[in-house]
């Protein structure tokens, strides 16, 4: 599964991985040996496909494409949709706990997988027809089409009931007006979900093919966040798109809703493992670096930021596994998984800010993954509802009254 | 063919080393363990894809407790088509190799892979035992194994070179670095090992010969020591008298 090519060679860095385990509530006995026997694969595989590039794409904002491919391999797309349907037949702790650690690598890498996986198979799985996932779901999950979900429009991303794009209908097909913004993935992708009103009003889920007439997908540059994953608009112009593409079986804002739930709870999983990795490095970074004439390690003010990382860091643990086994049963509720969602992410760029500090002046280079965490996790913290949001969606729950408006 | 690869359990690479019961025993507590390197990278994958080759199949075996399961998930992850584990602490390399021999000689196996040592006893005795239990011709540090239709042709590099040797017939062979590449199981292949069987059997009777009595760690590397530059007479002196290197 050698996936570095000839033109990613530039990209290479001569510094290893040291990434340890920590585990300090042996959470790994809650664990089956699928569990175990993921988690050792991807991170060996993170070890040996990013670690070494991520640095310089980063740096260099370019998507490394071949990913695709190798996160198709090691099973990175779909780990809990059915094998049959290009899925790896898993339960929901094995996809969060993929999750985490292709985001110990990188969250930009972890987001090319969320949203294939999530966003675009699980609605093409959950709400399409027979036809559509016989044709779509066996060639995304191996890689061969690359998918991207587009619900953020510009001027509706917090309050995507809002949105404008919209079709009409026109024999057998509909033509569709509108653009979409924020998209991962959409440059590159050769289908892209987009949700759009129709004639009624109601929201439906359409799958729009890369060459149709009238569609194209700009890049966004200039992000300083999740600079190795590629983002982009959808600008639909007059496309006219076969009612066969329409997603049959859902209407409204709970098609879309539905798949952010399945790719948020991937993110309450993934953000950990951000935060696992610049806690990894500030360990390391501290009982080696010496002042004062002994190790930072050793000074107190230093030992209250790692006892507080890592306290951080098992709560989270603790409550992703718990919301797992409830998803595991079905029972995970979408306020579950904002809040789930809401403080890992918190907490992982808490944990990115304080290590990045513990780094001194070496925690502003890209010697060390600090800073590209700490970057990549400002959008983390935004994308699948901002941080406020998931507040709101909280206190609408244990309320009863809506606050968004 | 019919492979079969040995595999054992060692301690991660970092893992902090300890003992127990009057420093004869490795202390296991919050020991994270993997499939020992040699087993898993080189021997292992050779056997797969000698398999995928030519055909045949591919048997694990490991002598282990129940704990070691997850190990040997790992090795029907990567590819192996069914597993062994003999149910017994392993003690000794005797032991372990007459275990595997005991299980071998009923197996029929054309050649039987392990790797050239395990990362954490270092002992490399298990494959020249197996191969005497066996009474099978043994290649040790084998870099390259090459089918020839029937024949083997087998390369073990040596002190300033590399030998290479051909045999036809059945055989015994330690896997060194360059024998093949690691593979890294994908979720598809660790959810069809589950359905792949994995047999317990129990040992057969043995007596150990040797027992180990004691293990000492390395003493602790002490730090860079700074003398003066005009003192010569202490430099030399600590040269002798602490770090003997004249
Ligand atoms: C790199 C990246 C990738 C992305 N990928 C995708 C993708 O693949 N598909 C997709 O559809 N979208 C994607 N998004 C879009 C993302 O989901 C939106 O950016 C997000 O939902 C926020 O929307 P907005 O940017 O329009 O901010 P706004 O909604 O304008 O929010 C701005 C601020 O106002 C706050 N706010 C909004 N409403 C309220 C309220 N009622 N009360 C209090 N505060 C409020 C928000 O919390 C936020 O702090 C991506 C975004 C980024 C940055």
């Amino acid at each position: 599964m050698d996936t570095i090519t000839a033109d990613t060679k530039h990209h290479i860095s001569s510094k290893t991985d040291q990434y340890q385990h920590h585990d300090y509530y042996q959470i790994d006995e809650l664990l089956s040996e699928d569990h175990l026997l993921a988690r050792d694969a991807v991170r060996d595989w993170v070890k040996k496909e990013i670690s070494p590039i991520i640095e310089s794409y980063s740096e260099k904002a370019e998507c490394p494409q071949h990913l695709y491919k190798g996160l198709a391999e090691i099973g990175a797309f779909g780990p809990s949709l059915p094998i049959e349907y290009g899925g790896g037949g898993m339960d929901e702790i094995a996809y969060g706990i993929i999750m985490q650690e292709l985001e110990r690598g990188d969250s930009g890498i972890r987001s090319m997988a969320s949203v294939q996986g999530s966003l675009v198979m699980y609605p093409i799985y959950r709400f399409g027809s027979e036809e559509q996932k016989q044709k779509y779901l066996p060639k995304l999950g191996s890689g061969e089409y690359i998918g991207c979900f587009g619900l953020t429009e510009p001027d509706h991303g917090s309050n995507p009931s809002g949105m404008t794009t919209s079709f009409v209908e026109d024999g057998d097909d509909i033509i569709l007006n509108g653009a979409k913004m924020w998209i991962t993935n959409s440059p590159v992708a050769d289908i892209a979900v987009v949700w759009a009103k129709g004639p009624d009003g109601a929201i439906k889920g359409i799958i729009v093919e890369k060459g149709m007439e009238g569609f194209s997908a700009p890049e966004i540059h200039g992000k300083w966040s999740l600079r190795a994953s590629i983002t982009g608009e959808l600008v639909f112009e007059d496309v006219r798109v076969p009612k066969s593409n329409i997603l049959p079986n859902v209407s409204g804002l709970k098609g879309p809703l539905s798949c952010l739930s399945k790719a948020r709870y991937g993110i309450a999983w993934g953000a950990i493992g951000a935060a696992l990795d610049c806690y990894d490095s500030a360990l390391r970074y501290t009982k080696e670096r010496e002042q004062f004439g002994k190790a930072l390690a050793g000074f107190q003010l230093t030992q209250k930021k790692l006892a507080e990382m890592i306290t951080e860091i098992t709560k989270a643990q603790l409550m992703v596994w718990r919301l797992g086994t409830l998803a595991n049963k079905g029972k995970a509720t979408p306020a579950q998984i904002s809040m789930a969602k809401r403080n890992s992410c918190h907490m992982a760029l808490n944990v990115a800010r304080e290590a990045r500090q513990m780094h001194g002046g070496m925690g502003i280079t890209n010697e060390y993954p600090i800073m590209r965490h700490m970057m990549n996790l400002e959008t983390v913290l935004t994308y699948e509802g901002t941080h406020d949001i998931h507040l709101l969606i909280t206190g609408m729950d244990v309320t009863g009254i809506n606050a968004f408006k | 063919m019919n492979l079969l690869v040995c595999i054992s359990k060692t301690p991660e690479t970092t893992a902090k080393i300890g003992f127990t019961d009057g420093d004869s025993k490795f202390n296991e507590e919050g020991v994270q363990f993997i499939m020992n390197p040699y087993d898993e990278w080189y021997a292992l994958v050779r056997a797969i894809e000698l398999k995928e080759s030519v055909g045949g199949k591919v048997v694990a075996i490991n002598v282990g407790p129940a704990s070691n399961d997850v190990v040997i998930r790992k090795a029907l992850a990567i590819g192996a088509d069914e597993a062994v584990r003999i149910n017994a602490q392993p003690q000794s390399a005797m032991t372990t190799a007459k275990y595997i021999a005991d299980y071998a000689k009923e197996g029929n196996f054309d050649i039987v892979f392990l790797g050239k040592e395990t990362i954490d006893y270092n002992g490399s005795e298990v494959g020249s035992m197996l191969a005497e239990y066996l009474d099978l011709p043994f290649f040790s540090y084998a870099s390259k194994l090459e089918m020839d239709g029937s024949k083997a042709i087998i390369t073990r590099d040596v002190e300033g070179g590399q030998e290479t040797a051909e045999y036809t017939g059945s055989f015994v062979l330690s896997a060194a670095k360059g024998l093949a590449e690691q593979r890294i199981p994908n979720m598809r292949g660790i959810m069809m090992a589950k359905r792949k069987p994995l047999n317990v059997i129990e040992p057969t009777i043995t007596e150990d010969l040797s027992v180990v009595v004691k293990y000492e760690l390395p003493e602790a590397k002490s730090g860079v020591k700074m003398l003066d530059a005009d003192d010569m007479d202490e430099l030399v002196r600590l040269l002798h008298e602490e770090a003997k290197v004249i």
